[in-house]
């Protein structure tokens, strides 16, 4: 027995000719949180609703702790709270009233009911506020509150779907802070992003573009070993004959635009700082500085799909 | 079927139905608006048919005769003329709809049956107007008549004659043959029919179109679950319109009630599960707010004024007609109405377009719990 709290088997989502999702597998750990990492449109949401049990899979099995979600989504859906990208808490009630809402939905008991509000109120920061309909909340809060109430019934797995995004910084750092501390106490997540920056604070990345999944592990190992070489910045005036040029010298993997500079995909990085500059020279292009680099998520995703994402992920 | 999830439902949607003030002008406003434009709208009564004359007579005799009509509260004198030309505009330009032209040799021909004659044009555009116009006149001329014809014989020493058949009739039921009356209990139900199927079709598009369903799918809670939690507040301001609305048929338009209250409540109740189950499973079917407001508005409307039997007696429709009948919800509740209001029916008289609304409540809240369907592709 697997000791996955999620697991994900070749799952396929059509819509009409459009495959939104095509044969993802994966797995996730009691307490982890994974983090999905991909351009709008490229299949995040599906693969969550289809865990939610709000789309029937085309093909494929997802089973969430323990329950196989097309089979008996009823059951699931005791286990899981569901935050998603569209803030949908009922905007013409109170805060209060829309915890009481969710607290009976979810079936917490009227004994339990009281304490888990005011956690959640105090988690959101929203003590004192209760009485507020949720319209005039700014962003921050709401959305804190939406995940308060996904949380109202201590659910093992908790589905957010770009639960940031619109959100001002501070806030997202503190969400993080919230979603960690949850994942500290047990709380399995999967969250997904097109923070590049964000999904650092994942304990595991899955990049997905195009309804599949390119790439998965810890943001170190994506960074480093999953994009297949060392990374350099090179700077130089004909930038665009530089382009050409570096693909035919040994070692190099991959070259890449980077704004009015490259990204330069070697296998020795401290080679190639010590040797570009004269090779480059030597080809008509002189005065170029060549210096090692820390590699991003991004320039992970570019190598792996071949192309920058067809929608921009955003650095923030 | 948890009931803490079904009061959680209601407790909201009632919260949602307090803070939208469209909801509530719809739940409040409209049944009294309805009510009045149409208790005050709708009447079949023929009275005050509006009549021109042409006296060539001009004595005692003919005066006589137009006073009859104008004392009957079915005609109104509005005019008088002294040619053909004018009694002809008259008719044409709709200032009367009955012209009566009176010979000028009237008196000279009393005494002779079969030559005295009044002519009575009728503008028959409304076929309807015109045959009870038509009836009205020849009851007002043969009184006359009679009463000349024994006036006569009594001048020549013969005592007045007792007329060989005589109709005693008793009006049942509506006994000041008022068609407000026959009406207004029948307007009572277009109104619920109408005001219910409105309140529940915006209830799930709503959701969806704020985007809180997606969210609520995901969630344990059960379609009956949600229907019974949607349904409930509903139900309450359905009442509220329903004793609102009987109460206005009661005292205000005076229509006698003759039956039992706990009678009526029972039937106004019935029929609200249905009304209120086809709004909300047009809301299930129709996803937009827009759409399944519009579409409950003709599926309510259109049948339940003209197959309901409020006003168009079902009995004369053509029998296709009869038979489609049976599909609208309105005609049972219509019957139910009457017969309660008017004749004081208890439940054995009225049992089977009670049984009729139970398997109609039935059915709908079945389909629209069947028809809702926790996904969202």
């Amino acid at each position: 027995m697997n000791d996955g709290i999620i697991r994900v088997e070749q799952l396929v989502k059509r819509f009409g000719a459009f495959t939104a999702v095509d044969g993802v597998s994966f797995d996730v750990k009691r307490g982890e949180i994974m983090g999905f990492l991909g351009p709008n449109g490229a299949g995040k949401s599906t693969i969550i609703r289809m865990l939610c049990g709000l789309l029937r899979p085309t093909s494929g099995r997802a089973l969430v702790a323990g329950i196989d979600v097309a089979r008996d989504p009823e059951r699931v859906r005791g286990q899981i709270g569901y935050m998603s990208q569209k803030f949908s808490l009922y905007s013409d009630l109170t805060v209060i009233e829309n915890l009481r809402f969710f607290g009976g939905i979810y079936g917490v008991k009227r004994s339990e009911l009281g304490e888990r509000i005011r956690f959640a109120t105090e988690m959101a920061g929203l003590a004192g506020r209760e009485t507020a309909l949720v319209s005039t909340l700014a962003g921050g809060w709401k959305q804190r509150l939406a995940l308060g109430c996904a949380i109202l019934h201590r659910p093992p797995v908790l589905f957010l779907d770009e639960p940031t995004s619109g959100v001002d910084p501070v806030s997202r750092r503190r969400f993080w802070d919230l979603i960690h501390d949850m994942a500290a106490d047990g709380v399995t997540i999967l969250v997904s992003t097109h923070y590049m920056d964000e999904a650092e604070y994942a304990n595991r990345i899955a990049l997905i573009s195009q309804g599949k999944l390119i790439a998965l592990g810890s943001p170190d190992h994506l960074k480093h070993r999953a994009l297949g070489g060392q990374l350099v910045l090179v700077e130089a005036t004909r930038i665009a004959e530089a382009l050409d040029t570096l693909p035919s010298r040994p070692g190099i993997i991959d070259v890449a635009p980077f704004g009015n500079a490259l990204h330069v995909l070697v296998d020795d990085a401290d080679r190639a700082a010590r040797e570009l500059p004269a090779w480059l020279a030597g080809h008509g292009i002189p005065g170029a500085r060549v210096s090692r680099i820390e590699p991003s998520l991004e320039d992970t995703f570019v190598e792996l799909v071949g192309h920058r994402a067809p929608v921009p992920l955003v650095s923030a | 079927m948890k009931l803490n999830r079904i009061r959680a439902i209601a407790v909201k949607e009632a919260l949602q139905i307090w803070r939208d003030p469209r909801s509530l002008m719809i739940a409040l406003a409209m049944p009294f608006m309805q009510m009045c434009l149409l208790g005050y709208g709708v009447s079949v009564d023929i009275k005050h048919i509006p009549v021109c004359v042409w006296d060539q007579q001009a004595n005692q005799d003919s005066q006589d005769l137009l006073k009859r009509f104008q004392s009957s509260q079915y005609f109104q004198v509005v005019g008088a003329f002294d040619n053909a030309r004018a009694v002809t505009a008259a008719i044409d330009d709709g200032r009367c709809r009955v012209a009566l032209v009176i010979p000028p040799d009237f008196s000279a021909r009393l005494g002779d049956s079969s030559r005295s004659a009044v002519q009575a044009l009728i503008d028959a555009t409304d076929d309807n107007t015109a045959n009870i116009a038509i009836g009205y006149a020849q009851a007002i001329v043969s009184a006359y008549s009679a009463d000349a014809w024994s006036e006569a014989l009594s001048r020549r020493g013969v005592p007045a004659l007792a007329q060989p058949v005589a109709l005693e009739s008793r009006v049942w039921f509506n006994e000041a043959l008022e068609s407000r009356n026959f009406i207004v209990p029948g307007i009572v139900a277009i109104v619920m029919a109408l005001v219910g199927a409105q309140l529940t079709s915006l209830t799930i598009s709503r959701e969806w179109e704020r985007g809180t369903m997606e969210l609520l799918v995901s969630t344990p809670v059960t379609p009956l679950e949600l229907m019974i939690g949607k349904l409930a507040p509903y139900f309450g301001v359905g009442m509220l319109d329903a004793f609102f609305c009987l109460g206005l048929a009661v005292f205000w338009f005076t229509v006698p009630f003759r039956g039992a209250l706990s009678t009526l409540l029972f039937a106004t109740a019935l029929f609200l599960v249905v009304v209120l189950g086809i709004g909300y499973l047009l809301s299930v079917l129709i996803r937009s707010q827009l759409g399944a407001s519009q579409i409950a508005l003709l599926v309510t409307l259109l049948p339940t004024t003209m197959l309901s039997g409020y006003a168009f007696p079902i009995d004369q429709m053509p029998g296709v007609i009869q038979a489609i009948t049976y599909l609208v919800h309105s005609r049972y509740y219509v019957t139910v109405l009457k017969a309660i209001f008017l004749k004081g029916a208890g439940v054995t008289e009225i049992a089977f377009p009670l049984a009729a609304m139970v398997v109609y409540a039935g059915l709908v809240t079945y389909l629209a719990a069947r028809a809702f369907r926790k996904t969202v592709d």
